[in-house]
C-alpha cells in the first residue's frame, strides 16, 4: 500500500556489517480531542478524577446502551484536517474494531477504518532547525479511547477504571516518510504545534493526551521496504527518538545475522530504552471491522465544511511566511517564533508598534534564552509580553541602551514592575547630552595622559577609553556620542 | 469455503467461547451446513450495488459538547461481579 | 367483575376512564390469572408490588380526571427491555441477576402514558429463535393446542412469552421486539395482532441489542386498534438512539378504520413458496378477496430477491450479534465463571453463560466478519439487502401495501423442528424481508387451520407508512371476524 521513494540523507544512514541501512518511519499519533464530554456519551473528560466517577452507562457498555456522536469532536477533526492540508471527506462513518480486553467494555472500539473523516494531506516539517522535509498524511480518523487497567494494586487481580473510556481521540496516520529519529521528532513537534494552534487538542504528552505509535522498518538505502514493527504508545519526544534508535539497530542486527523480522507490536521500556514484544503470534488479532450499526453515516455539507475553514486561526506555516514577507525576519527566526501558538502570540504582542526585527531578536535571545535556561514555559514567564513591548520600545527610541535593557529585563524578572517606571525611578535613562559626556571624557583624559598620547599611533586603544566612559556613566552614556567625542579629541 | 476443526477452534478463540475438543468436528459440520445454505447469495449479481446503510434516508443527529452524564459510580458498579475501592476487579491481565 | 382479563386494551382503557372498574381491580385480575398460568412459563419475573403501586397511582389520577392514553392498563414487558430496578436477563443465564439502574425509552413512554407493569416476559435467549425453545429459563407453552390433542405447542418466538401471555389473557397487551419476525410470527401462531414498525420509529435505547440494524420494538395485542394504541405510545424520536427517526407520530388509532377505497394492494408472486401448505395459500386468496371487497385494487408485483432474504439475514444478524454480545464477558455485570486466567475466564463465562443457539450465531457471525471473509459474506449480504430494499421500492410504484401470509405454516409442537437450524429459520421467510428493508409490517389473525391452530396474514407497508398497515389490518380484522380463543387447559 505504501511506497517510500525518498532516500535518507547519508548522515542518517546506519552502518552495519553488510553495509549501510536507512530507517523508514511512519507515525500514528493519538491526539485527545479537547472536548468537555466524551465522543459518544455525556460524561466528562476531565483528568485525574476518582475511579469510575466519569463513567456513564453508555461508557460501561450496559445492555441496551447506545452511542450518540459529539458534534464538537466532529468539528475538531475537520479543523485538524485543514491544519494537515488534508482532504475533508463529506461522507464518513464509524466502524467497530472487535477485541476482548477488560478496559474495553463494549468488546469493540468504535473507530473509522473504511471511511475516515479526513483523507490524505501533507505537512512541512522542520528537522533540527536546519532542513525542511515534507511528510504525507494518510488519514485522520475519530475513535474512542479505552479505559485504564491497573495491575499493581493486587497480586492476583487487575483493577479497571473506565474514566478515560470513550474519550475522543483523533488518530493521525502519517505516510512512511520519515528517515531518522530527528525527522520523527520534528514531525511530532509539528503535529503538536498544529493541534495547539487549532486548540483541538492540548498536546499534553505527560498526561497522555498526545501519544504516538511508531512504525519502523529498515532497508538498504533506496532498496526494498522491510517488514515493520509497531511500537505502541510512546509518550515523549525523547522516548520516540530512543525507541527508533534502539529498534532500528535491533532490526539491522537480526537481518544481518540471517534472521527475519516478524511483523509485530512492541512496547518501549523507558527505563531500559529497549523495546520488547507485546503480543505473541499465536494470539494473532483479527479485529473483524464492520460498520457500527448503531450510528448512521456522517454526511457533511460543503457549506458546513467551508464555514469551519473560514473560521480557522492563522496556522504556523502561514504565520511564518507572513513574518518573513511582512516583517523581514529570517526564515529561521520566523520558524522559532511560530513553533508554538503561545510563543508566536507572545512575540506578536512584543512586536506590536515596535521594530519587528528588533523585537524578534529581543524575544528569541533575551526572553526565550532566559526561559530556556530557567526551564520555564512561556505561559509562566515572569515578564509579560506587555513589559517586553515597553522595553523594546525604549531601546528603539534610545531611552535606554541594549545593555541597560538587559538590566531592566533582569529587574522585571526578579522583582516585577513596569519597565518604564523602573528606568525612570532608577535613573537608567541613556545620557545623550554631549556636554555631560564631554565633561566625563575630559576628566578621564586628564587622569590618563600617557594613554591618551598613545591613541594616535595605536587607534585600537580608543576602545579602552570608551569602556572607561561607559563605566563612569553607569552604562547610561550613549555609545555613539561617546565614540564621536573621543575620536575628535584623541585622533 | 469450508470450515474445519482448526477453523472452529480459531473462531471460538476470537469469540472467547470455550469449545471442548470433541465438539470441534460436530461444530464444523454444523457451520458448514449453514454456510452452504448461505452461499446461495453467490447467485445474486451485486455489481454496482452499494451496501445498505440505513432503511430510511435520514441524517445522523449529533450531541452538543456538554457534560450531562457521569458521577453515577454506584450505578456503574452495582451489578459488578467484583469491585473494590471504586474499581472493577477482574482476573490479572498483563500484556 | 370476573372477566376483566378478557377485555381488549382499548375496552379496558375506556372502562377505566369511565370508572367502571379500577386499575387495582383489573391489575389484580391479571396477577391472579398469571398465578394460575405459571405452567405456560410466559412470565420470567412477576412484579406484583410494582403493579399495585402503579395501579394505585393510576387510580388516583383517574379519580382526578387525569391520566394518559393507557392509564391504569396492565401490560407485560418482554425481558429484552430494561426496566429500572427489575431483573432483566434477555432470556439468558449470562446476565445473572442483572438489574438495570435505568429504563428503556419504550417502557418509559408506556409508563408515562399510564400503563401498569405486570412483569417480564419469557423469550428466546437474546431474541434468537422462532419457537421460544431457546430460553435459558425453559420453553414457553402456547395456550393453543391442536384439536383433540394435548401436545404442547410452541407460541413462536422470539417474543413467545409476550404472545402466550396476551393469548392466555395474562396481560392486556405486551411489548415485543422483531429482528426477523419475532413479533409477527408469534402473534400469528397465537391468534393475535403483532406490529413491527418502520426501523427507527421506536427507540432502541435500553433494549438489549440482538442485531442493531434490524431490531425494532412493537406491540403484541388482541386487536388492531390495541396495536395502534400501544405503538402510538411506544414510538417517537429519541435523542439517545442515533438511528431513531425524528418524525412526528401519526394518529395510528384513527388509521385503523380508514377507508381502503382505491388503495392498491400488491401480491408478491415470490411469496408463493414450494411446499407451502394449501391452507396458507387458501387463506392468502381469502385475504385478497376481503381486501378486494373493501374496495382495494389488487395488483401482482414481483420481489425477485425474496429467496435471498433469509440467507442475507443469517449473515447480517449473526455478524452484528457477535459484536453486540461481546459485552457479556462477566467483567462488569452478569455471571462470571472463573478460569485460570483472564482468557479462560472469558471463555468459560461465555461458553456456559450463552445457550447453544446463541453460541452458534456468535460463531457464524465471528466467522463471516473474520479476515478474508468480510467482503464475501458481510458486504455481499448488505448488497443483497440493498437489492431487497430496491425490490420494495419498485413494488411501491405499483401498489400502496403488500399482502402476504405471515408464516409458511401454523405453530408446531415443541421439539418438532428444533434439531434443524435451517428448517427453524424458514419460519421467518415471509417476515424477514420487512426487517432487511426496514419496513413496517403487521400480522393479523385470519383463520384457524384444520387442526384448530391460528394463521395470520401480513401487511407490509412503505417506510413510515404504518397508517396504511393499520388501515389494511383493520379491514382484514373486520372481514375475518377472528374471535377464536385458546380453550383454557392450564
Ligand atoms: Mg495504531
Ligand atoms: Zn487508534
Amino acid at each position: 500500500m505504501f511506497t517510500a521513494t525518498r532516500i535518507a540523507d547519508k548522515k542518517d544512514w546506519i552502518s552495519g556489517a553488510t553495509g549501510d541501512w536507512e530507517i523508514i518511519i511512519g507515525l500514528e499519533i493519538h491526539a485527545q480531542v479537547a472536548s468537555k464530554a466524551k465522543l459518544f456519551s455525556g460524561s466528562s473528560t476531565e483528568f485525574g478524577s476518582e475511579p469510575n466517577s466519569q463513567v456513564s452507562l453508555v461508557d460501561a457498555a450496559m445492555p441496551g446502551m447506545l452511542p450518540v456522536l459529539n458534534e464538537f469532536c466532529v468539528e475538531q477533526a475537520i479543523r485538524t484536517g485543514f491544519g494537515l492540508n488534508a482532504e475533508i471527506n463529506l461522507f464518513s462513518r464509524f466502524d467497530r474494531k472487535n477485541y476482548f480486553y477488560p478496559d474495553l467494555p463494549q468488546g469493540y472500539q468504535i473507530s473509522q477504518l473504511y471511511h475516515p473523516i479526513v483523507g490524505e494531506g501533507e505537512i512541512e516539517v522542520d528537522v533540527d532547525g536546519a532542513d525542511t522535509i515534507k511528510v504525507g498524511i494518510e488519514r485522520l480518523h475519530l475513535e474512542q479511547d479505552a479505559g485504564k487497567s491497573i495491575h499493581d494494586l493486587d497480586p492476583n487481580s487487575t483493577y479497571v477504571d473506565l474514566n478515560r473510556c470513550g474519550v475522543a481521540l483523533m488518530e493521525i496516520v502519517s505516510k512512511p516518510d520519515m528517515r531518522s529519529s530527528a525527522e520523527a521528532a520534528g514531525y511530532v513537534k509539528k503535529i503538536r504545534s498544529l493541534v495547539r494552534y487549532l486548540e483541538t487538542c492540548d498536546g499534553d504528552m505527560e498526561k497522555g493526551n498526545l501519544r504516538a505509535d511508531v512504525n519502523i522498518s529498515v532497508r538498504k538505502p533506496g532498496g526494498e521496504l522491510g517488514t515493520r514493527c509497531e511500537i505502541k504508545n510512546v509518550n515523549s519526544m525523547r522516548f520516540i527518538a530512543q525507541a527508533i534508535e534502539y529498534e532500528a539497530r535491533r532490526q539491522i542486527d537480526i537481518i544481518e545475522s540471517g534472521g527475519k523480522i516478524d511483523q509485530e507490536t512492541r512496547l518501549f521500556n523507558a527505563d531500559t530504552g529497549k523495546t520488547r514484544t507485546m503480543r505473541s503470534k499465536e494470539d494473532a488479532h483479527d479485529y473483524r471491522y464492520f460498520p457500527c450499526p448503531d450510528l448512521l453515516p456522517v454526511k457533511l455539507s460543503q457549506e458546513y465544511v467551508n464555514s469551519i475553514k473560514a473560521a480557522l486561526p492563522e496556522l504556523p506555516d502561514a504565520k511564518r511566511a507572513r513574518f518573513v514577507a511582512e516583517y523581514g525576519l529570517s526564515a529561521y527566526d520566523a520558524g522559532v517564533l511560530v513553533s508554538d501558538r503561545e510563543k508566536s502570540a507572545y512575540y506578536e504582542a512584543v512586536a506590536k508598534g515596535n521594530d519587528k526585527k528588533l523585537a524578534a531578536n529581543w524575544v528569541i535571545n533575551e526572553v526565550f534564552g532566559k526561559l530556556n535556561k530557567e526551564n520555564i514555559e512561556i505561559e509562566n514567564s515572569p515578564v509579560s509580553a506587555k513589559a517586553n513591548n515597553s522595553i523594546v520600545k525604549m531601546i528603539t527610541d534610545k531611552t535606554i541602551s541594549g545593555k541597560i535593557a538587559k538590566q531592566v529585563f533582569e529587574i522585571c524578572w526578579n522583582e516585577g514592575g513596569d519597565p518604564v517606571k523602573i528606568v525612570d525611578e532608577r535613573g537608567l535613562k541613556q545620557v545623550t547630552d554631549t556636554g555631560a559626556i564631554e565633561a566625563m571624557i575630559d576628566e578621564i583624559i586628564a587622569a590618563n595622559p600617557e594613554q591618551a598620547a598613545k591613541v594616535k599611533d595605536k587607534p585600537k586603544t580608543l576602545g579602552w577609553f570608551v569602556g572607561q566612559v561607559m563605566q563612569k556613566s553607569g552604562g547610561k552614556a550613549n555609545p555613539q556620542a561617546v565614540n564621536q567625542l573621543l575620536r575628535s579629541k584623541l585622533l | 469455503m469450508s470450515v474445519d476443526a482448526e477453523n472452529v477452534k480459531k473462531i471460538a478463540r476470537l469469540a472467547r467461547l470455550d469449545v471442548p475438543e470433541e465438539r470441534l468436528e460436530p461444530l464444523a459440520k454444523e457451520l458448514n451446513d449453514l454456510l452452504g445454505w448461505i452461499e446461495q447469495l453467490n447467485e445474486v449479481d451485486v455489481g454496482g450495488v452499494e451496501p445498505m446503510t440505513s432503511a430510511v434516508e435520514t441524517q445522523i443527529h449529533l450531541r452538543s459538547d456538554e457534560v450531562t452524564d457521569g458521577n453515577i459510580r454506584d450505578k456503574v458498579l452495582a451489578n459488578a461481579p467484583k469491585s473494590e475501592e471504586g474499581f472493577f476487579v477482574v482476573p490479572k491481565s498483563v500484556e | 367483575m370476573s372477566d376483566l382479563t378478557k377485555l381488549s386494551l382499548s375496552e379496558a382503557v375506556s372502562g377505566l376512564r369511565n370508572k367502571e372498574f379500577s386499575s387495582r381491580e383489573i391489575t389484580q385480575a391479571h396477577l391472579e390469572a398469571m398465578e394460575q398460568a405459571r405452567g405456560l412459563n410466559a412470565y420470567l419475573t412477576e412484579t406484583p408490588d410494582k403493579a399495585y403501586e402503579m395501579a394505585d397511582a393510576s387510580d388516583a389520577k383517574i379519580a382526578k380526571g387525569e391520566g394518559g392514553i393507557l392509564e391504569g392498563a396492565p401490560i407485560g414487558i418482554k425481558d429484552l427491555f430494561c426496566v429500572d430496578g427489575v431483573k432483566t436477563c434477555a432470556g439468558s443465564k449470562i446476565l445473572g441477576e442483572f438489574t438495570p439502574p435505568y429504563e428503556s425509552t419504550v417502557t418509559a413512554k408506556l409508563w408515562k402514558d399510564g400503563a401498569v407493569m405486570l412483569g417480564k416476559l419469557n423469550m428466546d435467549e437474546f431474541a434468537m429463535g422462532s419457537s421460544n425453545e431457546n430460553s435459558a429459563y425453559g420453553n414457553v407453552i402456547s395456550p393453543w393446542q391442536r384439536a383433540g390433542s394435548n401436545a404442547a405447542i410452541v407460541p413462536g418466538g422470539s417474543s413467545g412469552g409476550s404472545a402466550a401471555a396476551v393469548a392466555a389473557d395474562l396481560c392486556l397487551a405486551a411489548t415485543g421486539t422483531d429482528t426477523g419476525g419475532s413479533i409477527r410470527q408469534p402473534a400469528a401462531f397465537t391468534g393475535l395482532v403483532g406490529m413491527k414498525p418502520t426501523y427507527g420509529r421506536c427507540s432502541r435505547y435500553g433494549i438489549v441489542a440482538f442485531a442493531s440494524s434490524l431490531d425494532q420494538a412493537g406491540p403484541i395485542t388482541k386487536t388492531v386498534e390495541d396495536a395502534a394504541l400501544m405503538l402510538g405510545s411506544m414510538s417517537g424520536f429519541d435523542e439517545k438512539d442515533s438511528t431513531s427517526l425524528s418524525r412526528d407520530v401519526p394518529d395510528f388509532v384513527s388509521a385503523c378504520t380508514k377507508s381502503l377505497k382505491g388503495m392498491r394492494i400488491g401480491i408478491p408472486k415470490e411469496y408463493r413458496m414450494d411446499g407451502m401448505p394449501e391452507e396458507i395459500e387458501k387463506l392468502w386468496q381469502q385475504g385478497t378477496q376481503w381486501l378486494r371487497d373493501a374496495g382495494c385494487e389488487i395488483v401482482d408485483v414481483s420481489l425477485p430477491h425474496t429467496k435471498y432474504a433469509l440467507p442475507a439475514y443469517y449473515i447480517v444478524a449473526p455478524a452484528e450479534a457477535s459484536s453486540n454480545l461481546a459485552r457479556y464477558d462477566g467483567m462488569r455485570y452478569g455471571a462470571r465463571i472463573d478460569g485460570d486466567d483472564l482468557n479462560s475466564t472469558y471463555e468459560r463465562t461465555r461458553a456456559q453463560g450463552f445457550g447453544e443457539e446463541v453460541r452458534r450465531r456468535i460463531m457464524i457471525g465471528t466467522y463471516v466478519l473474520s479476515a478474508g471473509f468480510y467482503d464475501a459474506y458481510y458486504i455481499r449480504a448488505q448488497k443483497v439487502r440493498a437489492k431487497i430494499a430496491e425490490d420494495f421500492k419498485k413494488a411501491w410504484e405499483k401498489c400502496d401495501a403488500l399482502l402476504t401470509p405471515t408464516t409458511p405454516s401454523a405453530a408446531f409442537g415443541i421439539g418438532e423442528v428444533s434439531d434443524d437450524p435451517v428448517q427453524m429459520y424458514l419460519n421467518d421467510v415471509f417476515t424477514v424481508t420487512a426487517n432487511l428493508a426496514g419496513l413496517p409490517g403487521i400480522s393479523v389473525p385470519a383463520a384457524l387451520d384444520s387442526q384448530g391452530l391460528p394463521l395470520g396474514l401480513q401487511v407490509i407497508g412503505k417506510a413510515l407508512d404504518e397508517e396504511t398497515c393499520f388501515a389494511v389490518g383493520g379491514a382484514l380484522e373486520r372481514a375475518a371476524r377472528f374471535n377464536a380463543k385458546a380453550t383454557r387447559w392450564w
